[in-house]
């Protein structure tokens, strides 16, 4: 399949996050800061992995636990449990993942099309496997996943929870 | 092209919006008797800039309808055409087109071509009509240098053709008016004859008192010869020699003419305005009369010349102390600012953490640190207020555009309707003025169109045939309060009562009137007996009370038939804070906004009754109220579930009340109003959120909508 890079040719940096045993890469521009996971209000009525929202210097932002909703890795809140504040559409949403790793810089010739495979993920937000050394790294499309029905955050698929 | 205009255009509307608004509100307020020329000037400019900044970017239809207006504001300042009613509903008319036209080219809409086009002759109607005035003003102007006005005051007839004849014999006559019992005689003459040898002349034939003789200057003032009267700088009806060889009294006159004479009309005007003083010593001169009097005459001119240097001066130190005024403002996106007093509400949290840390210390080891967290606590206060202070705006932003629409509505409705603005420069949230002008344009168009009778109808009851419509504004504890209040019919109670029995809307004739007045908001409710197209279709009431609540606030109705009728709305100080209540369920703190809030109680057990088994509800003083639990609704375990062990609190949205169980109260706070679906999405019954003093997020609850919820719930249950 094709892959979603913008620039198949351009080395790209990304940020490499855990989740279980499988390592992630998002695009370190979608990135605002990485943080611990504090006191979180919870919303009502809505899926288990929207664990609620928290004050980010006055900005109210939804916290999804990406860890719940792949049904991954044990559930801890301890203070080694990682946010990630994402920009993604214009909206600024933080994803619990097991941990972060890397920022690494993958060339374009180290990512390969993603086969067609049952992986937690569905492949339609996979952009390919960039491999280093003996790891694979996901590479996902954090924008396209996050604004999705699936992870119900945004108005338009208010409908569905 | 380097240069990117796109971002100059937007300035470029912005400010043609403000143009058009600063002309609309000085038209309203223009003299037709004497317009400030300060004001003409600053409606000309406005007209210029428009044009200019039209012009630049290519939007000819605007620049082609701003250029005659601007021709005809041009004349209008410099006196060369006089002003009048007429021509400033045009112009507001034209106001109007370009307003359509300016947003149409923001928007990429169309704008009607036709107005425009109906305006532009309507304005280029105005230009010739002014261009004939000016080629007769002209004339008269010619024909005063030498010309003398003689009048002859009503009453017994003479031989008019020999006066003519007799005058003719001195000069050239421009006009000659036959008068009889009631209008005067009135002859024009050019001549270098003395006023003082047509008199004796003319004495032969009529009484020397009837007679007369005018320099024609106050024909620049306006006064038609045919007038007859008016000419009032005569105290008395001697003939202006008489009274000038006598002695020195008298000369009051020319200080009349000053006055009457229209005010410099700009700096550079002066020169022309004032010049008509110069031929009048030379044609009395002329005229051969005492050197007295040309001597007093000159000094009269003298004596003219410094005021007018003098109102020189003032307009120029007006307009110095104008131009500032526009350079210390600037344009700052409102993000920017809800930016900036989010940073500084974050900034009060730490610092109230920094505070409790500091409770901790040793004030003798760490006395410095302390009074540093103390200096720290009141600059941020500060800085919280000033932030505060940006959102804020005048309320007469939404106030300046009611002097027009009553202005339109009370020529519609054939009423007489004087408007007051008092509290002006009250400020609030810049939120609310947006969302305040459709709630007050409902209920002023209401004021007007019901409250306010027709003149005969408001004589016939005693009161002045001029109806009052008054909008007040004012702080009052820590709300806003809006007033629009009419001195018209007052609400029938009779009416609405009867209205409501007609809607199936449960009344009773013991109810208070304050009960009977909310009646009006229900949806559809109309009392108006016929439906016109100012109002009376009974939308808007609802509507209006809808728009207020959103705002979180109330509004409140008292009215006495037959006086009058006072509507006030009732706002909080700014949109982004909100009065509320936090209660707690569970573990979970919640905010109630208070204007939803009748009271909360305790209910006894025997009070909760349930129905069909499912739905529930709680007798209040005799009223059984549907009760919802918060716990049952948002599916938190709660810390009680007895309801006699928790708090229920009554509320009341959209005219319904509801008890809603709680585990407890906790306090009641102002807090800061944030946006959920800046980066989630709506959530059902919940509002909005706020940070609470120790940082943590709390929903503020959707009241209206959880009663919806609740509704639903009960339905699906049963």
């Amino acid at each position: 399949m094709d892959n979603g890079l913008d620039h198949p040719d351009a080395a790209r940096e990304i940020l490499v996050f855990a989740l279980g045993n499988e390592e992630y890469g998002i695009d370190i521009l979608k990135v605002q800061e990485i943080r611990g996971y504090d006191a979180v209000t919870s919303i009502a009525n809505v899926p288990a992995f929207i664990k609620g929202v928290i004050n980010l210097r006055g900005n109210i932002v939804p916290i999804v636990d990406l860890r719940i909703k792949f049904g991954l890795g044990n559930i801890m809140y301890d203070h080694f449990t990682v946010v990630i504040i994402l920009n993604v559409a214009n909206r600024t949403v933080g994803i619990v993942v097991d941990g972060v790793s890397d920022v690494l810089t993958l060339a374009a010739n180290h990512v390969k099309p993603a086969p067609e495979f049952g992986a937690v993920l569905d492949t339609a937000y996979i952009q390919g496997l960039g491999t280093l050394e003996e790891r694979m790294i996901i590479l996902v499309d954090i924008e396209k996943l996050m604004t999705s029905s699936d992870m119900s955050l945004v108005d338009h698929v208010a409908g569905t929870v | 092209m380097a240069i990117d205009m796109s971002q100059f255009i937007a300035v470029f509307f912005d400010e043609a919006a403000e143009h058009l608004a600063t002309m609309e509100s000085i038209l309203l307020k223009l003299s037709l008797d004497e317009p400030d020329s300060e004001d003409l000037n600053a409606i000309f400019r406005a007209a210029h800039s428009i044009k200019g900044g039209a012009a630049t970017f290519g939007f000819t239809d605007l620049a082609g309808v701003t250029h005659i207006l601007e021709n005809l504001l041009d004349r209008i300042r410099k006196n060369e055409l006089g002003l009048r009613a007429d021509m400033i509903d045009v112009f507001l008319r034209s106001g109007d087109v370009l307003q359509d036209i300016l947003s149409a080219h923001r928007d990429g809409s169309t704008a009607d071509l036709d107005a425009a086009k109906e305006i532009t002759s309507l304005l280029e109607k105005f230009a010739n009509e002014s261009v004939a005035e000016e080629l007769l003003a002209a004339n008269t102007i010619k024909n005063s240098h030498d010309g003398l006005l003689i009048t002859v005051a009503a009453g017994e007839s003479f031989d008019h053709q020999a006066i003519v004849h007799a005058l003719e014999s001195y000069g050239e006559l421009c006009s000659s008016i036959e008068g009889g019992a009631e209008n005067d005689w009135v002859y024009q003459v050019i001549t270098q004859a003395s006023p003082q040898k047509i008199t004796d002349t003319l004495a032969f034939a009529i009484e020397h008192s009837r007679i007369r003789i005018t320099l024609p200057q106050d024909m620049l003032s306006g006064d038609k010869p045919s007038d007859g009267e008016g000419y009032g700088f005569f105290s008395d009806d001697k003939p202006v020699v008489a009274s000038a060889s006598q002695d020195g009294e008298g000369y009051g006159f020319f200080t009349d003419i000053a006055e009457s004479a229209p005010p410099p009309a700009d700096i550079e005007a002066d020169g022309e305005g004032y010049g008509f003083f110069e031929p009048r010593p030379k044609v009395l001169t002329g005229a051969a009369i005492s050197s007295a009097l040309v001597q007093t005459m000159e000094v009269k001119v003298e004596e003219l010349e410094p005021q007018a240097a003098k109102s020189k001066v003032t307009s120029g130190a007006v307009a110095k102390s104008l131009a500032p005024a526009a350079d210390t403002s600037i344009r700052v996106s409102v993000e920017k600012v809800d930016q900036l007093l989010n940073l500084v509400g974050e900034l009060v949290i730490t610092q109230s953490m920094l505070v409790q840390t500091a409770l901790n210390l040793d004030p003798v080891i760490h006395e410095n640190m302390l009074s540093g967290v103390g200096q720290l606590e009141r600059n941020t206060r500060e800085l919280q207020e000033s932030v505060m202070s940006i959102r804020m705006m005048p309320i007469s932003f939404v106030f300046s555009r009611f002097p027009r629409l009553v202005r339109d509505l009370a020529g519609k409705l054939n009423k007489k309707i004087e408007l007051k603005l008092i509290g002006e420069s009250t400020e609030l949230d810049k939120g609310f003025i947006e969302k305040l002008s459709d709630p007050l344009t409902h209920l002023v168009r209401n004021s007007l169109d019901h409250g306010i009778e027709l003149p005969d109808e408001r004589i016939a009851k005693g009161k002045s045939p001029t109806g009052t419509l008054t909008l007040r504004a004012f702080h009052q504890g820590g709300n806003i309060v809006i007033e629009v209040a009419d001195d018209g019919a007052g609400l029938n109670r009779e009416r609405i009562l009867a209205k409501a029995r007609e809607r199936d809307i449960p009344v009773s004739d013991s109810m208070t009137d304050s009960e009977v007045w909310l009646l009006i908001f229900e949806a559809g409710f109309s009392t108006a007996a016929q439906v016109t197209d100012v109002s009376g279709r009974g939308v808007g009431m609802d509507v209006v009370r809808r728009n207020i609540q959103s705002m979180g606030g109330r509004i409140e109705i008292s009215s006495m038939y037959g006086i009058g009728s006072t509507m006030s709305i009732r706002l909080p100080l700014t949109l982004a804070i909100l009065d509320g209540m936090s209660i707690s369920v569970g573990e979970e703190i919640y905010l109630i906004p208070l204007a939803f809030i009748i009271e909360s109680l305790q209910p006894r057990p025997d009070e909760v009754k349930t129905m069909a088994g499912k739905g529930r509800v709680i007798n209040v003083r005799g009223e059984y109220l549907p009760l919802i639990a918060l716990h049952e609704i948002f599916n938190v375990p709660p810390k009680v579930t007895q309801f006699h062990e928790g708090l229920v609190i009554i509320l009341e949205a959209e005219g319904e009340k509801v008890a809603m169980f709680v585990d407890d109260l906790l306090g009641q706070h102002q807090v800061v109003v944030k946006n959920l679906e800046t980066n989630y999405r709506k959530v059902p019954g919940v509002a909005g959120a706020t940070i609470m003093g120790d940082g943590h997020v709390a929903f503020i609850l959707d009241v209206a909508q959880l009663v919806h919820i609740s509704q639903g719930l009960t339905r699906a249950v049963a």
